[in-house]
């Protein structure tokens, strides 16, 4: 356990140093990342206004709060690792990841945690901004903004091995654009990152629930504004936990398949 | 008529290219059938709480997503590419062969690349396009179809003129690739009308990133809300982004000093 930590420390120090000069990835992804949410939050509004303040069970504040919020959420969450692979995939750069001793998940994983460090204080400042244009309600529930901690980290924790094991996908085929497009949609409509889930027609509520969506984006953000009771986000937290443990076996198998199958260009 | 016998030509070497490719054209198919399920799913919600989104009806906003497939897909097909090479080319410093050549270069690095699966979207667009006008019925008249193609084709040309001055900054700058995926992401806010964003949003969309005129605008024409100053508008705004991306093209040109020679 030392030596991962050991490990953690090292490929901080040095990817924290290379994020600093990738800044206009970093740009580009941030505008991305605002402007989406941001787009949702401006036509649900409008839908709002027009239907005299409210859409369901959330008013035109409602809908200010949930997407920046969940403009955070995605954005602490989000992984670009399914490009990377098959870039590395394509160029033959996975065979030194290979050859290193310890599983190349781990370098990945600071890899996306110290982008974030570089970014969060710019999408908070964006979100602030943001909030004294559109003036959300948000009534914090001390207990939930507890548990909104650790739902935050299982969601990171969930869509990371997701993404991590459909990037693999590129071992097996080179047009992994059509793959990622797939789950991409499938993210936007089940992850609540086009609406609020509980606006969508139950079947789409229920197929969110049973797949990994839902616990991915969605729920910390409707933790987090105080939508939930304390039994529905206990079992969240338990769907979430469930979730992971299945994400990281079915990650170790796609793993093992996929490196023998590979085959570098070059090496 | 040397320009589309010029693209027509560049056109013919896109498809021999990609025959080989033929699976392509498939995954492409699939990527853009996607994309518009998304859009068709995405407004089938939102038209399931209210029957107007900022004054626009359900056909007109569908007119909207047609227009907006009809630009990407031009996008895609040919000025994409065709800057993408430009800023290689520069780069590596491999413009010299182009410049060689006896036409203009400006032509030729702006036709002379054809992603022509692209044409997928296009069909694709007018195919939506056309849905919607047929469930608008009667409102479309000659005046509106003319002014339609009027400012479709200004739309493109202020596109054009647009990626054109972007792809052109390679002569000064090396890393301008990453302001055109910049410009991808302002395009997704063209989905819907431009009529909905908040006043600095929507001057950003207007001015600095042309994408209202491109897609909002022509959906207004064909839905018979164009005011005459908006018209006059993309027609002066077309002409002169067209001078001035030529006049900076030419800029460029003298800037450029090749890289083996």
């Amino acid at each position: 356990m030392s030596g991962l930590r050991d490990l953690y420390a090292q490929q901080f120090k040095t990817t924290f140093a290379s994020m600093l000069q990738y800044r206009a990835s970093l740009v580009i992804w941030m505008i991305g990342h605002v402007l989406e949410p941001l787009v949702y939050l401006i036509v649900w509004s409008t839908v709002s206004t027009t239907g005299g303040g409210s859409v369901g069970d959330y008013t035109t504040r409602d809908f200010a709060a949930y997407f920046l919020v969940m403009m955070l959420v995605n954005h602490v969450t989000y992984t670009w690792i399914m490009y990377e692979y098959e870039y590395r995939v394509r160029e033959g750069n996975l065979s030194f990841a290979l050859l290193r001793p310890v599983h190349p998940i781990h370098a990945d994983i600071a890899d996306n945690v110290s982008s974030k460090l570089i970014t969060l204080p710019f999408m908070l400042l964006i979100a602030f901004i943001l909030a004294l244009i559109f003036r959300p309600t948000i009534a914090v529930v001390p207990w939930a903004a507890a548990a909104f901690l650790p739902a935050l980290l299982l969601a990171f924790l969930l869509r990371y091995l997701i993404e991590w094991t459909l990037a693999l996908t590129a071992f097996w085929t080179t047009r992994v654009g059509a793959v990622n497009q797939t789950y991409f949609v499938a993210m936007l409509f089940l992850s609540g990152q086009m609406a609020p889930l509980s606006l969508f027609p139950m079947p789409i509520k229920i197929a969110a629930t049973i797949l990994p969506f839902r616990w991915m984006v969605s729920f910390p953000v409707e933790l987090f504004l105080g939508q939930l009771t304390p039994i529905e986000a206990a079992e969240g937290i338990l769907g979430q936990v469930l979730w992971v443990g299945i994400a990281f076996v079915l990650l170790r198998m796609v793993w093992r398949a996929g490196v023998r199958v590979y085959s570098a260009v070059g090496a | 008529m040397s320009y589309l016998r010029l693209f027509w030509a560049f056109f013919r070497i896109g498809v021999m290219g990609e025959a080989a490719y033929r699976i392509n054209f498939f995954i492409q198919l699939f990527q853009s059938l996607l994309e518009l399920a998304t859009s068709l799913a995405g407004l089938a919600v939102i038209f399931s709480y209210t029957n107007s989104l900022g004054g626009w009806s359900p056909d007109e906003v569908l007119a909207l997503v047609g227009v907006y497939f009809l630009i990407g897909g031009m996008i895609g097909l040919v000025i994409q590419p065709g800057m993408e090479q430009l800023i290689e080319d520069v780069r590596e410093g491999t413009l010299d062969f182009t410049l060689t050549k006896p036409e203009d270069a400006q032509l030729l690095v702006s036709l002379r690349q054809v992603d022509i699966w692209r044409l997928v979207d296009i069909v694709m667009g007018f195919g939506v396009l056309t849905a919607a006008l047929l469930r608008l019925g009667e409102h479309v008249g000659t005046a509106q179809a003319a002014a339609f193609g009027a400012t479709l084709l200004c739309g493109a040309v202020i596109i054009y003129s647009f990626w054109l001055i972007l792809a052109t900054l390679s002569f000064w700058f090396v890393r301008v690739e990453n302001i055109l995926q910049i410009f991808q992401s302002m395009y997704e806010a063209g989905r819907w009308p431009i009529s909905l964003y908040p006043g600095w949003l929507r001057f950003a969309l207007t001015f600095i990133v042309p994408v209202a005129f491109a897609v909002t605008v022509p959906t207004e024409a064909l839905t018979g809300r164009l005011s005459g100053t908006t018209l006059l508008g993309a027609v002066a705004l077309s002409v002169v982004l067209l001078v001035v991306s030529r006049l900076i093209w030419l800029r460029g040109l003298r800037q450029y000093s090749g890289a083996s020679a």
